[in-house]
């Protein structure tokens, strides 16, 4: 094993250079020299840097992780070898997945081909070794990981993670794959950033000189994620679906980690200190975005529905059926598709497809339809670039799409 | 001329310096079957760069680097961020970051003690 982390603080020294030396425990540091193995030292070692390089006093405990760098189509044979010298560890805290590449019912749907199945079975296979929950969604919060207020977490998937921070009030940094992967076995992460109460204040007040309504919520996501590169705080209401698919899109337009909303975000009162750079959307700049596209597919839980969300489609289209030509797909959790069966049942029988474990932007759905309808802000944003499939994409209220795929 | 800077992961090394003024998008602008960066071979090279940006599943592009064996002998930056740190831990590439890489020139000649720096 080559001596990466040795005589760290020596080194420091003679540098001249001033760093912030991490405090380690005696456990800590033991893990670090390798007393339980090269893996275990790897992982802590990634946490030590990470937090040296942004400034962390020590490593907190964890309660829960998400793990990005699951679709076979993004990590590739590279990731997967990686995760396979991983097979002498196992995950400390409760950990589950992102989205992968397709759902096992739906293979010839999706177009997947005998090497995507069998490497994506296999990359599946070494997060099972290691401990990890292997169901694969972008909304662990709705059922099978769900933090509490105050909890610190680390997540990598940046609609969950503008999520815990925003609607729970839960703490975590916007983790990369493989810091997620290492706090997941260590059971820590390194306390910086969204982790630290002065960090999660706001820095830019957003005023509309309008009250949203369905698609302006993910629109506002996709403009505010460019404009701020920060904490906005915004004064509209809406519900929590309304909120997840803003916080969406804003963490794919740009790299928003958290927001609030006054009367939702737990920590909104004690949000604004001092001056704020203050940036006005009007309505008019949100209708611009707006557009018509006659749609092949319209792709509904860009996050993962939640069960509200269900609800209301398949009340929408119980007992109707559905247009020739237009494809109409769902995506969920297969914790909320095991938990609502009814409602699943009535969207089939309607002919749209629910599936779960995959979502419209990691499997190939991008690449086989051209023109896409969708609430989500964050599934525009990606569909339309060219490494996506490059289709024209557009984003509009859930009931219109709804009317629009009805007979 | 010796630049002294922080060690993100240790080593003894030397080679050719290939160098970028411009921070990298790790995810799209490395091709780690080809061993090239925007084109231009990096296999057994130091690369020089500011810093690392994008999609953080960047780092299993680094460490492809090294499973496809088209692994640079380095890396040097201004600053290290969690995409190229993370990679550059788990690939094992020597990496020095805090060097005012304005001071290095490509094509320069450098070798790499832990955190120093000797360009000739």
């Amino acid at each position: 094993m080559s001596t990466i982390w040795q005589c760290y603080s020596q080194d420091l020294e003679y540098s001249g250079i001033e760093v912030t030396n991490m405090y380690l425990t005696k456990e800590e540091e033991r893990i670090l020299d390798g007393e339980y193995g090269e893996n275990y030292a790897k992982m802590m070692n990634i946490l030590v840097k990470i937090g040296e390089i942004y400034g962390a006093d020590k490593l907190i405990p964890i309660t829960s992780a998400q793990l990005s760098g699951v679709s076979y189509n993004t990590i590739g044979d590279a990731g997967l070898h990686f995760l396979n010298s991983l097979k002498d560890v196992k995950v400390a805290v409760k950990t589950t997945l992102n989205p992968l590449a397709f759902d096992e019912r739906y293979l010839d749907a999706l177009q997947v081909d005998a090497t995507l199945f069998k490497k994506q079975m296999e990359i599946i296979k070494a997060y099972k070794n290691m401990g990890v929950k292997t169901t694969a969604t972008c909304t662990p919060y709705y059922y099978d990981n769900i933090p509490k207020f105050g909890e610190h977490i680390a997540w990598a998937e940046s609609s969950a993670v503008i999520y815990a921070n925003s609607i729970i009030g839960a703490r975590t940094n916007r983790e990369g794959a493989v810091t997620a992967l290492a706090s997941a076995i260590i059971g820590e992460t390194p306390n910086y950033g969204l982790h630290l109460d002065e960090e999660r204040k706001a820095t830019h007040i957003v005023e509309l000189d309008f009250q949203p309504r369905g698609e302006d919520f993910p629109l506002i996501g996709l403009l505010v994620g460019k404009e701020v590169q920060g904490i906005p705080y915004l004064k509209i209401k809406g519900d929590n679906d309304d909120f997840k698919l803003m916080g969406a899109a804003m963490a794919a337009s740009g790299s928003i980690a958290m927001y609030h909303v006054e009367n939702l975000t737990p920590e909104y009162k004690n949000a604004i200190q001092g001056n704020l750079e203050r940036i006005e959307i009007e309505k008019n700049e949100i209708d611009k975005m707006k557009k018509r596209v006659d749609v092949e597919l319209v792709a509904i839980g860009c996050p993962h529905v939640s069960p509200a969300e269900l609800r209301k489609i398949a009340k929408f289209v119980k007992g109707k059926k559905k247009k020739r030509g237009v494809e109409f797909w769902v995506f969920a959790a297969r914790s909320v598709w095991e938990n609502h069966k009814d409602l699943i049942k009535i969207i089939e029988n309607f002919g749209g497809k629910v599936m779960v474990d995959t979502c419209v932007v990691v499997s190939n759905a991008g690449k086989i339809f051209h023109k896409i309808g969708t609430t989500s802000g964050k599934a525009a944003f990606y569909l339309s670039k060219d490494k996506f499939g490059g289709a024209e994409v557009v984003v509009e209220d859930l009931y219109t799409l709804l009317r629009s795929v009805i007979e | 001329m010796i630049l002294k800077g922080r060690s993100i992961v240790e080593g003894y090394t030397e080679g050719e310096v290939v160098k970028f003024d411009k921070p990298l998008v790790i995810l799209s602008d490395i091709d780690e079957k080809k061993g090239e960066i925007l084109g231009r071979k990096v296999k057994g090279k130091i690369v020089v760069f500011p810093w690392g940006a994008g999609s953080t599943v960047g780092s299993y592009t680094i460490y492809g680097l090294k499973y496809y064996g088209n692994s640079p002998k380095a890396f040097i930056l201004n600053r290290a961020e969690t995409i190229v740190a993370a990679g550059a831990i788990i690939a094992n590439i020597p990496t020095v970051d805090k060097i005012d890489i304005s001071k290095i020139k490509d094509g320069d000649y450098a070798i790499i003690r832990n955190n120093e720096i000797e360009i000739r």
